[in-house]
Formats: C-alpha cells, sequence, structure tokens
C-alpha cells in the first residue's frame, strides 16, 4: 500500500473517530509522523481532489477519496484477519501496521483467497480498537 | 502505521518470507486444483500445453517455497504447514468456470507473486538494517525467484495470446 493510501485510509478512520473533518494532531499520531508531514500530504491530496481541507477544521474525504480510502481499508482488514487467523500471529495489529506499506492491493486479494471476511468490509472495522469487530484472534481483540 | 517500504528487522524480514510461503502455497495448490476441479470431459479436452504449464507452476512454486522455508528457518521463525493452508484453500476455493479462467487465474498467480517478490526486493535494498542472513544470499534468492515470476507472466500471456 503505497503512503498516499495509508494517509486516505488514516483520514477516513480520523474522521469516524471525530465524527467530522480529520484534524492535522490526530493524523499525525494516527500515522506517527509529524504535524508538518500531514499538512504537507494533505495538500498534495488536495492537489489531485481526494481531500478537501478547511482550516481551523481539517481534511474531508471527497467521493473519489473515500472510494480509494475504503479500498485501503480493506486491504489493510485482509492483512490483519490473515495475520491474525492464518499465521496465528497475536500481535497482530502491530505487525500488520508495519507490514502494510509492503504488501500490495494485488498480493492481499491473493491472501483474500484464504482467508473468510465478512460482506460488510471495512465498514466493520473499528478505528479505536485497531481491528474488524468481528474478528476472531487467538488471543481475542478487545483490549 | 509504518510509512516508506522498508524491511527493518529480521522479525519483519521472517514474516514477509512467510507471506511468499503463503502465496507459493495457495498457488501450488490451486494448481493441483483446477484440473481436478473442471467436468471430467473439460478435464480431457485440456490440451498438453495447459496440463503442462500447471505442473509446472505446481513445481515451481513447491521449489520456491523450500527456498523461503530454507530463509525463514535461519531467522529462527516457524512456518506456516502445507497441509494447513492447503486445508484453507480446500476450503474457500471457488473454481475457474472453463481452461480460459484457469489460464487467467494462473496469470493472476504469476503476477501477483512478481509484485510480491519485487516490492520485497526494494524493501530490503531500501533498507540498512543487519539481518541474520546474509544479505546477499537473501538477495540473490529474491533476484532468482522474481525472475522465474516474470518468465511465468510471459509463459501464460503466450499461451493465452496464441488461444485467443
Amino acid at each position: 500500500m503505497n503512503t498516499a493510501d495509508q494517509y486516505l485510509k488514516a483520514i477516513y478512520l480520523a474522521q469516524r473517530i471525530e465524527e467530522g473533518p480529520a484534524s492535522t494532531g490526530t493524523l499525525a499520531d494516527l500515522l506517527e509522523v509529524s504535524p508538518a508531514s500531514v499538512n504537507e500530504m494533505i495538500g498534495k491530496l488536495e492537489g489531485r481532489d481526494l481531500v478537501e481541507h478547511e482550516k481551523y477544521k481539517g481534511a474531508s474525504l471527497t467521493d473519489e477519496g473515500l472510494e480509494r480510502a475504503h479500498h485501503a481499508l480493506q486491504t489493510y482488514c485482509i492483512i490483519e484477519r490473515f495475520l491474525a487467523n492464518v499465521l496465528e500471529v497475536e500481535e497482530f495489529r502491530d505487525e500488520a501496521r508495519a507490514l502494510e506499506s509492503v504488501i500490495d492491493d494485488t498480493v492481499a486479494e491473493r491472501l483474500d483467497t484464504i482467508i473468510d471476511r465478512p460482506a460488510e468490509c471495512p465498514d466493520c472495522f473499528d478505528p479505536e480498537l485497531d481491528c474488524c469487530e468481528r474478528l476472531e484472534p487467538v488471543d481475542g481483540c478487545a483490549d | 502505521m509504518s510509512l516508506g517500504q522498508r524491511v527493518s528487522s529480521d522479525h519483519q524480514l521472517a514474516r514477509l518470507l512467510q507471506i511468499g510461503v503463503v502465496l507459493e502455497e495457495v498457488v501450488e495448490s490451486r494448481a493441483a486444483h483446477h484440473l481436478e476441479s473442471l467436468p471430467a470431459d473439460e478435464r480431457e479436452a485440456i490440451d498438453d500445453e495447459v496440463r503442462e504449464l500447471l505442473a509446472e507452476a505446481a513445481e515451481e512454486s513447491a521449489d520456491h517455497r523450500e527456498r523461503l522455508e530454507a530463509l525463514v528457518d535461519e531467522l529462527d521463525a516457524e512456518t506456516v504447514a502445507y497441509e494447513e493452508i492447503n486445508a484453507l484453500v480446500d476450503a474457500r476455493y471457488g473454481p475457474p468456470e472453463d481452461t480460459d479462467g484457469v489460464l487467467y487465474d494462473q496469470l493472476c498467480n504469476e503476477e501477483t507473486a512478481y509484485k510480491f517478490y519485487d516490492d520485497l526486493i526494494g524493501a530490503v535494498e531500501a533498507s540498512d538494517a543487519e539481518f541474520a542472513i546474509d544479505r546477499d544470499r537473501l538477495l540473490e534468492t529474491l533476484y532468482d525467484i522474481r525472475e522465474e515470476e516474470r518468465e511465468g507472466v510471459e509463459e501464460v500471456t503466450e499461451i493465452m495470446e496464441r488461444r485467443a
């Protein structure tokens, strides 16, 4: 997953957490980067019509941005589910975050052929838990 | 979240190699299932070229899997048993409708594997981390496998073009 898609996914999750535009601070926390880096990338995504940015409020996804964010979150869900249910990784969230930049969506689609994913995916992703609310991992998700 | 494509630890490398092992297992298993899944008359109608392609793909994937597993062993990480992955493929297998579907699935397999190894190589090359296995040997193995996947894409594409 490329950096732009990781940002779009983070904006989508931040918008759900904040129930409104995603603030720079929340995005910086989610992405573990500086607020300056966030602002720079938001500018680029705005230039590509994927994000709308309102000063002092934050970033919101456009329809096209939302579609891409959905797709990116699906890819992330596949990685988490694959790690948790196929490789039985206890720290699947940490590992998914570490691996997502190296796993392309075409690769995730192949991994998807051996996992069981709800039809509602990615709407059932819980941004607070950082995993699908219906995922049943080896160690339990809700900690 | 980790921005930027690089492999920074033995653990992360082992996990990525494990994903490679699973991808190869999926290819191996699906290639074997394709022939079995077709109705008897369609199966008999499959020409030697396609039959040979699937047999070679399964054999090549088994070879790639073993080479990746040898690397994972040196990193002291566990791999998932082939039987377990095979059971998952069995449970979730949706057979292609016909020979063209079989070839298309095989093309997806080869393209996906090529993309995976290409990204993995890029992520290893972008990292200055010291791994428990020799970096040159790791990269040589990955270059070899990527090249074979590239040849695989060409081979399937040629067969598809001839049949079109």
